[in-house]
């Protein structure tokens, strides 16, 4: 089997464009047909094939707070949250992300936008349609993407060009 | 001010580092931007490209690039929210594996079927998909060919690729994967009110009393809508939710009522209800006696598999599944009086007490209550029976087309109402809820499109499944996919998928921006231009159709499907594709190409483009030289002027976040079939279910039947699949977002505990999971969001790694030929 669109070949090549591909291609044209392989999501497995799956993935549980890709994207979220309760009687994250609550434990308080109702005026407390954080904030776990994103931070699209 | 322990070695690792170096934190350091102009940013408004909600999206854009996405405060769907994933919408364009240039499989510089994927230019890709196409509709005719398509599309993008397949090829074989979500909420609708999508919209969830979820997990699948059930039932401690899953999922999380129920015996569930609405004296009966006819329909319908399954040969009338005779309200009452809650809850295992609770919130007159439903009810061997007695509840009780009171079948995907729907992308369809099959249809449809008389094909083509069974069976030789994932998406991959797409004697076609399985396993790809990175309109759940313009150009040579479709159309002349009777007698269409006829016809390139607006690119347009989807837009638009399915002009949804139609006198509607707020509804009727030639909806008796294949001795586990709300169904583009990989980065098996314990299992054993038909290797989750009762495990489908649909059945409903991927046998196995 030859596996020719393996992530590392993708990320090698990107820059080559259509003369690095066509040469890379034209050195394996004797491979066999089935096992012509570029859905790189499956990480070189055949579509018939099946392999041993990756062990649960766990969930990175640092506490440290990762930078957003702009300032609108919602904080992901820096530790487990596998047994807090968050339904229509409790939201235990609020236990701690409340803006009352959060400087006892160095939270981040909920964002002001969170304050916000449907018509856009700012509420006492949190509006109820912001009650289940995790429609927004997610974990992240330890596992690495299959592939990578070439999103431009703005911050970089404004710095002059490079040299 | 307190630091934390991290947040102080952080500020004193700066500082160390720049004393290092030897400087001092240069100006350029500083995070204080003084121009105005480096600090702009341009701000233009798209829907989300995810799910059915269409939440309004604010797209940042720089040099070029898209840098930040987040729901939009002008929207009314969302006023400033988005989930997760729109939120991430800005790194969906951004995996580093796009597609820039069509590949096609090779060997010694010449297609072979078992090539390698070479790159070649866009003429070279047309060449042999122009020779391929042409060579099948001379052997074959137009059944030969095929294309499957998307409720992903753009309204632009359907309706040129059903003008092209069935004005120009003149084949119906072509159907939308939204056969695959949506086509049983369609058959429902059009068997109860004679024309399809919902009466009422989002402005319900701000007025209703009670929310009944019939197989929907909202709050990961319709997040946005959830916040406001959310906002309603918090804010407003009267207002009841009830859930009714066959699994518990987040959605339990606000229930007041909740219930698990046995798959398949939701039809004993809603009949139940319908009795109690009787038994309790609770019909409104002045409004079944002016608005409503009673219908029994046959029995015994089959399960849309091959015609020589057993099932389908003992089956009395797969034939004629949709058949149905009149019968009066005694005749209906009588044959849902089995229905009791004791027999409800002997069949569904929900507590007769829960189901008395459910019942109540729909016979009690002054309870406003919306049922809502998805793929539970939709993807179903009896979905179209489960929307229409879903429709009987609300119709006995006349809660129906007012604030707060309805019927709500909401949609998977973000066009699948806009463009499989309305613009007719289904094998049986045309736009505007018309069919191949009528002839007054067809004559209407060759009248807008300018064609010969009597040329359009009256027989329904291929829909999704069948279309894998004829690649299998050779019967369709040339096949197009565009805007789906079919290889993974689709059921039965095994058995009834891969064998047709890897058939010598086939050939694949699959326009994708990445990768996927189905790209993996097709022998031509097509690179293809996403989301903002070309003009398009979606129309959502709620009728509402948006607009967007090219914000970005798209990378390398992706080109968007509309261009793709539109190009295509080049390659062949009349004299090709088009019977030399009909030439003969049209001697004006000789001698013309496709595109001549189909969009260069007078109609579609009547626009100029300079109505395009300044501001913004249009690949398409530039290339064709006319404002190519505004044309397309007005032409599409006549179908449904005048007949229920009113559109504004185009220009006006490039300024408004949505209309919802029939927009009539520049007004839109919010609450169809009822007077005042209708346009449609003559004054003085109250309401008029206008679909139906005598103005009334139809409540339907229909029984319990079981379901296709149930666990048994050796596959003794029901198996349903599903979504995440992390990922958008099978994952090629969120899971290149690292945020949304990293979130949720591999399919799980949910089991309840006490089956893991009984197969020796522990949380994140590796398992596989076996079908008669396939099997996948997975770990078995036992905690976590998804808890389902013993007996039944649930996979999400959007692992690449996990192709889940491996092992489900390819089942389908006989009447909306849509697959169950909600039910089938398995056994777990440790591995």
């Amino acid at each position: 089997m030859f596996k020719i669109f393996t992530q590392k070949w993708l990320t090698g090549c990107f820059g080559l464009g259509l003369l690095g591909l066509s040469l890379f291609v034209s050195g394996v044209s004797n491979a066999q047909a089935q096992d012509v392989q570029i859905a790189t999501m499956r990480d070189n497995i055949l579509l018939t094939e099946e392999v041993a799956p990756p062990a649960i993935a766990k969930v990175e549980n640092k506490d440290l707070k990762r930078m957003r890709d702009y300032p609108q994207q919602p904080p992901t979220v820096p530790h487990i949250i596998s047994k807090y309760q968050i339904d229509k009687n409790v939201n235990q994250c609020m236990d701690c992300h409340a803006r009352d609550k959060a400087s006892d434990v160095q939270a981040t308080p909920v964002g002001v936008s969170h304050y916000l109702n449907r018509e856009d005026e700012y509420q006492a407390g949190m509006s109820p349609r912001r009650y289940f954080c995790t429609q927004c904030h997610v974990t992240q776990t330890e596992s690495k993407p299959l592939i990578d994103n070439v999103f431009v931070d703005v911050n970089d699209l404004m710095k002059p060009a490079a040299k | 001010m307190k630091l934390t322990r991290r947040d102080v070695i952080k500020a004193q690792a700066a500082t160390v580092a720049a004393s290092v170096a030897g400087i001092s934190l240069p100006a350029s350091a500083s995070n204080l931007i003084t121009s105005s102009a480096a600090n702009e940013l341009t701000w233009s408004k798209a829907p989300c490209r995810f799910c059915g909600t269409g939440c309004g999206i604010s797209v940042a854009t720089k040099n070029g690039k898209v840098v930040a996405t987040h729901g939009d405060v002008k929207a009314e769907v969302n006023k400033g929210l988005s989930c997760v994933k729109g939120y991430f919408l800005s790194k969906i364009l951004y995996g580093k594996d796009r597609l820039t240039q069509p590949l096609l499989r090779k060997r010694d510089g010449v297609y072979h079927k078992e090539g390698e994927f070479t790159p070649v230019s866009w003429d070279e890709a047309f060449d042999i998909m122009a020779d391929k196409w042409k060579a099948t509709l001379k052997a074959k005719g137009p059944t030969g060919i095929g294309m499957f398509g998307s409720g992903q599309w753009t309204v632009h993008e359907g309706y040129a690729a059903v003008k092209l397949m069935k004005a120009g090829f003149l084949s119906n074989n072509i159907d939308p994967n939204a056969r695959h979500c949506m086509a049983s909420a369609v058959g429902g609708f059009m068997r109860t009110f004679g024309i399809d999508e919902p009466m009422g919209c989002y402005d319900d969830f701000e007025s209703s009393d009670a929310f009944v979820l019939w197989g929907s997990n909202m709050a990961e699948m319709h997040p946005i809508l959830w916040t406001r059930i959310a906002d309603r039932r918090l804010s407003h401690p009267h207002v009841k939710v009830a859930v009714l899953s066959t699994y518990k999922h987040r959605s339990f999380d606000l229930a007041d009522i909740p219930a698990i129920f046995t798959p398949q015996t939701d039809l004993v569930l809603l009949n139940a209800i319908a009795n109690y609405i009787i038994e309790s004296g609770n019909v409104n009966q002045s409004f079944i006696e002016k608005h409503v006819n009673f219908r029994e329909g046959v029995t015994d319908i089959g399960y849309g598999l091959r015609p020589t399954h057993e099932l389908e040969k003992k089956a009395k009338n797969a034939n004629k599944a949709g058949a149905s005779k009149a019968i009066d309200f005694a005749a209906f009452a009588e044959f849902v009086k089995p229905y009791t809650f004791e027999y409800a809850e002997k069949m569904s295992g929900v507590p007769a007490a829960n189901i008395e609770k459910i019942a109540k919130l729909y016979a009690d007159p002054s309870t406003k209550v919306m049922s809502l439903w998805t793929m539970g009810a939709n993807q179903h061997t009896r979905g179209v029976w489960t929307n229409n007695l879903l429709y009987n509840i609300h119709l006995l009780t006349g809660k129906i087309s007012e604030p707060g009171n309805g019927p709500f079948s909401l949609t998977g995907q973000p066009s699948a109402c806009g463009t499989a729907r309305e613009v007719g992308t289904f094998s049986h369809r045309l736009p505007a809820d018309m069919v191949v099959a009528n002839p007054e249809h067809r004559a209407y449809s060759e009248k807008v499109w300018k064609l010969p008389k009597g040329i359009l094909n009256p027989k329904p083509g291929a829909h999704a499944v069948k279309q894998s069974r004829d690649l299998k069976d050779g019967k369709i030789n040339v096949y197009w996919l565009q805007v789906n994932n079919n290889m993974q998406a689709g059921p039965n991959i095994n058995e009834e998928m891969l064998p047709g797409y890897r058939n010598p004697d086939n050939f694949i076609v699959c326009s994708d921006p990445y990768p996927t399985v189905t790209a993996e396993a097709s022998d031509l790809i097509l690179p293809t231009a996403m989301w903002v990175e070309k003009e398009g309109v979606y129309g959502n759940a709620e009728r509402r159709t948006q607009a967007w313009y090219q914000l970005v150009n798209a990378p390398g040579e992706a080109r968007s499907d509309l261009w793709q479709l539109v190009e295509f159309s080049k390659r062949f002349t009349t004299e090709e594709v088009w019977p030399a009777e009909v030439l003969a007698k049209n001697p004006a269409y000789k001698g013309k190409t496709l595109f001549d006829v189909l969009f260069k016809n007078g109609q579609v390139d009547k626009f100029p483009l300079s109505h395009i607006s300044q501001d913004y690119e249009n690949q398409e347009s530039n290339d064709f030289g006319f404002y190519l989807q505004k044309g397309l837009f007005e032409e599409y638009a006549a179908f449904g002027r005048g007949h229920g399915h009113d559109l504004a002009d185009y220009d006006r949804y490039h300024k408004e976040r949505g209309l919802r139609w029939p927009v009539v006198n520049g007004k839109e509607t919010q609450w169809r079939f009822k007077e005042g707020s209708d346009p449609y509804v003559k004054a003085g009727t109250g309401y008029q279910f206008y679909g139906k030639p005598d103005n009334r909806a139809v409540i339907f008796a229909l029984p319990y039947e079981p379901p296709a294949e149930s666990p048994d001795a050796e596959f003794d586990m029901w198996l349903s699949t599903g979504r995440v709300l992390e990922h958008w169904h099978t994952g090629s583009m969120t899971q290149r977002v690292p945020e949304l990989y990293k979130s949720f980065p591999d399919a799980l098996c949910y089991m309840h505990p006490k089956d893991a314990k009984q197969r020796g299992l522990r949380r994140g054993d590796e398992v596989r999971v076996i079908s008669r038909r396939g099997e996948i290797k997975t770990r078995v989750e036992t905690r976590g969001r998804n808890k389902p009762p013993v007996g039944l495990v649930f996979v999400p489908f959007f692992d690449a790694t996990q192709l889940i649909n491996k092992v489900c059945l390819d089942a389908t409903d006989p009447i909306s030929k849509q697959t169950d991927f909600k039910k089938c046998a398995v056994k777990i196995v440790k591995a």
